[in-house]
């Protein structure tokens, strides 16, 4: 194997970084908004659903990329089920020795990673048409992506729901919480404020080209 | 799909095989972590079980499980039903028995709420109360747990005539439990829960002289030291 090349490395980090924000999957391809709005009314279970997700679209991005040229193309959604279902049970295993708090409290959400459409996505869109090195770099941005974007939402929602962040009591006594952050129409009300600012970013982004390109530029 | 070559079909065979292979490496990796994991995960749960036992009766330094067979309480000898409806005996300081603790469940304001508490036989009185696992409502119907006075309610508690609920801050009696405002029928629940687990279980409980003297092992005593 040749030394990579600086280009490699360009493209390398390009697969990396353009699932951190312009093909962020929540807000921009709005993909896996099962867990996006179930498990962010906090912080933490956020950061945690985040990170398990990662942890699953790594192990799942490097092994289809793998293993692509020997499955055949008729049962390949079936096999990449297979192989995500199967990490998805090892991190349920991993969380519920670890943290059984946090394994608690995500309780039937972890076991639907294995229908996150962000992650068999992935593998059909990248993984299984790209070398090992590649898929690892799209999964590991398109992970930090979504774990950012929960992150994001469950932190504003225990903010304003329960006065915390990270459990952390944040106003003292005197805050009233705003009890329907945490609540599910919590969820639908933050993602949507969330949204509609990226929508609006992109709308003026395309009314002013040259504004934008200066800003891609700085 | 447009830039995929597709190979001439592959025979159901390699179709079968494929996912076969897949299937057996998935089966080996999972067995594989559920035998790396096991022990710690079973430790874990029984951690929480004694500091839940420990808690809702206070004193507790070791503990024995029971198991209802028939119309009583007998130690568990491990080869009991998983859905057998269990208690644990909670010894004290020098092995005297302290008293009960008995999970119980039902239905809360939105789903099921689990909960362990402690009775203490030779005053039937309730002596602590822990909610284990509930999704009430957050801010209102959590304060079945969150609110340490409602908790409070049940470090000592009649248990005869059966325990009522009554409006916040104007339970006297020995048997009466301070609903919370805001959250009337997740405290209801609870009171409600207590109620059928001790008409259906407290005269099945063994007598102080039917239970074998306290297990020997070491309760994680700070002074074992």
């Amino acid at each position: 194997m040749s030394p990579p090349t600086a280009q490699d490395t360009a493209r390398a980090y390009r697969e990396f970084s353009k699932g951190i924000w312009q093909e962020n999957p929540v807000f921009v391809q709005v993909l896996g908004m099962c867990p996006t709005l179930a498990v962010t009314n906090s912080a933490i279970n956020a950061l945690a659903m985040g990170t398990a997700t990662t942890a699953v679209l790594m192990c799942s991005s490097v092994l289809v990329s793998l293993l692509a040229r020997f499955i055949p193309s008729q049962v390949r959604i079936s096999t990449y089920v297979i192989v995500i279902a199967t990490f998805v049970t090892v991190v349920d295993f991993a969380l519920q020795a670890i943290a059984p708090a946090v394994h608690k409290e995500l309780g039937a959400f972890l076991s639907l990673i294995v229908v996150n459409c962000l992650i068999l996505g992935r593998q059909e869109a990248f993984a299984a048409r790209n070398p090992p090195h590649l898929a690892l770099m799209d999964a590991a941005g398109m992970g930090l992506g979504f774990a950012l974007a929960l992150l994001c939402l469950g932190a504003a929602r225990e903010v304003l729901g329960n006065g915390s962040l990270f459990g952390v009591s944040l106003f003292g006594k005197s805050f009233e919480p705003w009890v329907v952050m945490v609540l599910p129409p919590g969820g639908f009300l933050m993602l949507g404020v969330i949204l509609l600012l990226f929508s609006y970013r992109l709308q003026r982004k395309k009314r002013h080209p040259e504004a934008a390109s200066q800003e891609q530029a700085a | 799909m447009s830039d995929v070559q597709v190979p001439p079909e592959p025979g159901a065979l390699r179709l079968v095989g494929t996912l076969t292979v897949a299937g057996f490496l998935a089966g080996l990796l999972l067995a594989a972590t559920y035998e790396l994991t096991l022990p710690t995960i079973t430790a874990n749960a029984q951690a929480a079980l004694r500091a839940a036992v420990f808690q809702v009766v206070p004193g507790t330094t070791s503990m024995r499980k029971l198991v209802l067979a028939g119309e009583r309480f007998v130690v568990a000898d491990g080869s009991e039903d998983k859905n057998a409806t269990v208690a644990y005996a909670a010894y004290g300081e020098g092995g005297a028995l302290l008293g009960f603790a008995l999970p119980a469940d039902g239905p809360g304001f939105q789903d099921t709420i689990k909960l362990i508490y402690g009775y203490d036989p030779s005053r039937a009185h309730i002596v602590g109360m822990q909610v284990l696992e509930s999704r009430e409502t957050p801010g209102l119907g959590d304060k079945i747990f969150k609110d340490p006075k409602f908790a409070a309610e049940f470090d000592d508690l009649a248990c005869t005539p059966e325990i009522k609920v009554v409006k916040h801050g104007t339970g006297s009696a020995p048997h009466e439990v301070d609903g919370i405002t805001g959250a009337t029928i997740s405290s209801k629940s609870v009171v409600r829960i207590l109620n059928e687990q001790n008409r259906r279980l407290l005269d099945k409980l063994p007598a102080r002289d039917a239970l074998p003297p306290a297990p020997t092992e070491p309760a994680q005593k700070e002074d074992s030291k």
